[in-house]
This record gives structure tokens, C-alpha cells and sequence, in this order.
């Protein structure tokens, strides 16, 4: 069963790392994506994430299960942050743990590309002039099309 | 039913929920926004048609011809952009 946080507090890398290995030594791969707040032009002061609660956790619990249902897994963790954050901050973390490293580096990537296109997050930039809401990328709903099984 | 707004929609209407009363012969989610377009202007202009707009009903992805009833609890939202 995959472990998913929704907060406001940072995370500890090394910590999470330890208790999704904790006991379980079949474990032979570890991936570990960490996104963070980017600053493109040096002109943001911060970012704000909105969500949906309720849904947020049901949607990433669902994304999280399909991963568990097509690879592999030994250990899955996501924690993703909404709130206000500055540049740098991190913001998700998605690790997934099996024997061999392919079903772990699927399942991590796989689990990004369905949270940003199907997990009820809206993000806000604020800078000095205004605040904007990002908008959604193309790219990221065309990179669902290559986990389509048929 | 309970209709929530997030990000660009909850600001543009200027609302972040409220309780409607699902008027009889509102049964999809099509008809649902149709019907919430001819509110005032506040709900024309976050709800045009021609922009993308994702629906939420009981907290899981709808599409236009997905059902809706007095009790769900129903959201609209843009294009979701978290990661």
C-alpha cells in the first residue's frame, strides 16, 4: 500500500527513504523524483498552492494503486506540499522502491506524469508586478499517451 | 448541491462554494453548466464555453455527459498544474 501525505511542512529526504526501506531488505531499487519551486527569470518571490482536499488524497491514493497494479513495487511514498513557498522549496516528493530497478523508475515516472495532469493542484506565481496562476502544459497530457496499454 | 470553485473559476465567480438547487431538468454536467452560465456575468465569463474547464463530481473526474443529481457535491476547476 502506497503512503501519501498531503501537507504544508517540508519533507526529509533521507528520512523517508529509511522508513520505506525499514525491515523490507528485497528491496533492491530505490527511485526518488523531487520537484521543486522554480524561478525562471528571477522575478518570483513565491508560489501558492491551491487544492481540493478530500480529492487531492483520493486522486493520488488512485494514481499511487495503478502504479502498485502494473509494476512491481516493494514501497511507494508520496508527499505533496500546498501552501505558500519560496523559490528552491521543495514541493512533491515521489519514491518508489522494488527488486530491479525498471519497475521503480516506471512506476516514479508514471506516478509524476498522472499527479500533474489528474491530482486537483492549482498553482499561483507572485511576483513583485503581479500574481499569475500557471497555466496547464500541453506536453504534460500528452505524457500520458505513452502509458496507455491497450 | 453543493458546487465548489477553485483557483482562476473560484475568483472569477467570487465565490469558493455554495448550495444550489438543482433545477429540474438539469441532469448532466453540460446542462449543469449551462445553467450556472445564465446565472449573471460573474459565471458567463469563468464558465465560457470555449475555455477548458475540468469538473469534479463526488470528488472524482467527470466529463460533459456525466450525471449529476440535487446531491452530489459538484466541482469546477481550470486544468489542474501541481507537481
Amino acid at each position: 500500500m502506497a503512503s501519501i501525505s498531503v501537507q504544508t511542512t517540508d519533507f526529509d529526504l533521507a528520512k523517508e527513504v529509511e522508513t520505506l526501506k525499514a525491515g523490507n531488505t528485497s528491496i533492491g531499487a530505490i527511485v526518488i523524483f523531487t520537484g521543486t519551486v522554480r524561478d525562471v527569470g528571477g522575478t518570483l518571490s513565491s508560489m501558492t498552492l491551491e487544492h481540493y482536499p478530500g480529492m487531492t488524497e483520493r486522486e493520488l491514493e488512485r494514481i499511487a494503486g495503478e502504479a502498485e497494479n502494473r509494476w512491481a513495487l516493494l514501497g511507494c511514498r508520496v508527499i505533496h506540499r500546498h501552501g505558500t513557498l519560496q523559490p528552491g522549496d521543495n514541493i512533491v516528493l515521489v519514491i518508489t522502491a522494488s527488486a530491479h530497478r525498471t519497475d521503480a523508475f516506471k512506476a516514479a515516472e508514471f506516478l509524476m506524469d498522472f499527479l500533474k495532469s489528474e491530482a486537483p493542484f492549482w498553482k499561483k506565481e507572485q511576483t513583485a508586478d503581479n500574481n499569475t496562476w500557471v497555466e496547464a502544459k500541453k506536453a504534460d497530457t500528452q505524457a500520458l499517451s505513452k502509458w496507455k496499454q491497450d | 448541491m453543493q458546487l465548489i470553485y477553485f483557483a482562476s473559476i473560484r475568483e472569477q465567480i467570487g465565490l469558493s462554494e455554495e448550495e444550489y438547487d438543482l433545477p429540474s431538468g438539469v441532469h448532466t454536467v453540460e446542462a449543469l453548466l449551462d445553467d450556472l452560465r445564465a446565472r449573471g456575468p460573474n459565471y458567463a465569463s469563468a464558465l465560457l464555453a470555449d475555455i477548458k474547464l475540468k469538473v469534479a463530481v463526488n470528488q472524482q473526474h467527470a466529463k460533459l455527459n456525466t450525471s449529476v443529481k440535487d446531491q452530489d457535491e459538484v466541482a469546477i476547476f481550470p486544468p489542474v498544474t501541481g507537481g
